[in-house]
């Protein structure tokens, strides 16, 4: 488990190093803020509203397609190691598991869900 | 619990041995010992990736500059050596713009997870012969989780800014990354295939020997992996054709257009250290890694091939037109998707009827 210590030290150290330098920029960086510096970038105009609104939700169909594959890389990664001890067998059966797989894409395919409008 | 300190093996190893009697010559043992010696290595990344991320950003406006016939920076020292060093300067005397109606935790956090998430995947980078961190044994599925993280701080910049730009950047971003996160990781599957282990080092040793034994020249499932891992990789970088998420015509630039000062530059570092990730990660899986024959050091071969990946992906960059989003997605799911698990099944009958060597 020693290995392990590695990687949270290394996820400290990340943010000790981010946090570090916006703390050392403070010295040399001024500081004018008023209120139409601000303002978002809209290219010069003034926004109307907030930004935080309902968009398409084609990026959730994409999210739930997204989740189903990888899920099934999750399956894969065991399988690709093991597949040494493993033999025809399990070649089969994975390639069931990712024609069905392939049938779920297919059908998003057939109705549309995966054109970008 | 009490952590046994590891040492590194391999050409620096002398070094180490030196560094790590000199720290236990001090009066450090055990867990703290193996604490500050993986800080110091976290100190040395860091300072090698600064490096090259500064070189990176040189040669890349060389690059652009001498495809359209024109010098690139030319003023600061020979040929520009040190605009990247005078623009981090400027970058840091920089004024920290913030919006009024921004999130504020979510603004904040963006750049350090956008940071923390490219740094924390070269725990398991074998830089060369014995030359790595941390040998984990389940070292490229890690990355794979640790780089994915870059999504959340693009989704973060884009909602935290509040402006419309940043948001379309962000999702935009957030959706073209999971599609490509699929075609990559099971091109990366056909080489686990072969290795049977998820070791960085394991990886690399069943490479070696001459070039013929690099996973690339596998044929028939070797340079179609490849193909398709190094497309994917160019998505997962957001770099043209693929940078919907910072396309300056449209978006200006997606979901950095709010920071500025050092959190921009912390973006700007990630996005650099991120293309060398994913190249050195090419390397790694289908180019033998550090393996090379024996008159330069490992940690060379290493580099240098990486970097010749690295300008494999600038080409890209300044030599293909960007593609429209409806095109980007169409293309991730019904032809890169269908291809590389076909590719996957053909390396697996492959390997079950032996034909490989």
């Amino acid at each position: 488990m020693t290995e392990y210590l590695a990687v949270l030290i290394f996820i400290f150290a990340g943010i000790g190093i981010v946090l570090f330098t916006f703390l050392f920029s403070r010295i040399f960086r001024p500081r004018n803020p008023y209120r139409e510096k601000n303002i978002n970038y809209e290219c010069a105009e003034n926004p109307i509203g907030t930004s935080w609104i309902q968009f398409n939700n084609r990026f959730y169909i994409f999210a739930l397609i997204f989740v189903i594959f990888d899920v099934e890389v999750v399956f894969l990664f065991p399988w690709a190691v093991a597949f040494g001890q493993l033999g025809l067998f399990a070649l089969v059966e994975m390639v069931v598991f990712i024609l069905i797989l392939f049938f779920g894409i297919f059908y998003a395919w057939r109705r549309g869900a995966l054109k970008w409008v | 619990m009490n952590f046994a300190p590891v040492i590194a093996v391999g050409e620096l190893q002398p070094v180490f041995a030196w560094l790590y009697g000199l720290l236990q010559s001090i009066g450090l043992e055990g867990t703290l010992l193996t604490v500050v010696m993986y800080a110091g290595l976290g100190g040395t990344v860091f300072g090698v990736l600064c490096v090259l991320a500064l070189f990176l950003v040189w040669w890349e406006r060389k690059i652009a500059g001498h495809i359209q016939q024109r010098f690139g920076p030319m003023r600061n020292g020979w040929h520009g050596w040190y605009q990247t060093l005078a623009d981090a300067v400027k970058l840091l005397q920089k004024e920290d713009v913030l919006v009024d109606t921004r999130d504020r935790p979510v603004f904040f956090w963006a750049p350090v997870i956008g940071f923390v998430a490219a740094f924390a995947a070269y725990v398991v980078m074998p830089f060369g012969k014995g030359l790595i961190v941390a040998d984990l044994n389940i070292g490229i599925l890690y990355i794979m989780a640790v780089t994915t993280f870059t999504v959340i701080s693009l989704l973060m910049a884009g909602w935290g800014s509040n402006n419309k730009y940043a948001l379309l950047g962000g999702m935009r971003s957030a959706a073209q990354v999971v599609s490509y996160e699929v075609p990559m990781v099971v091109s990366i599957l056909t080489v686990i295939l072969y290795t049977g282990s998820l070791s960085m080092v394991d990886i690399v040793e069943s490479q070696s020997g001459l070039f013929f034994n690099w996973f690339i020249f596998r044929i028939p499932f070797g340079p179609i992996a490849f193909i398709t891992y190094i497309t994917a990789a160019t998505a997962e970088a957001n770099r043209t054709p693929f940078d919907i998420p910072e396309a300056e015509q449209e978006l200006v630039a997606g979901f950095n257009v709010e920071y500025s000062g050092m959190k921009f530059a912390m973006f700007f570092l990630a996005e650099f250290i991120n293309m060398f990730t994913v190249s050195a990660i090419a390397v790694t899986l289908f180019l033998g890694g550090w393996q090379g024959l024996s008159f330069l050091p490992s940690w060379l071969w290493f580099l240098g091939k990486t970097l010749m990946v690295v300008l494999l992906l600038m080409l890209f960059r300044w030599t293909y037109p960007r593609l429209r989003v409806d095109q980007l997605m169409e293309f991730a799911w019904k032809i890169l998707v269908p291809i590389t698990f076909a590719n996957l099944i053909i390396a697996g009958w492959f390997k079950w009827a032996g034909w490989y060597w």
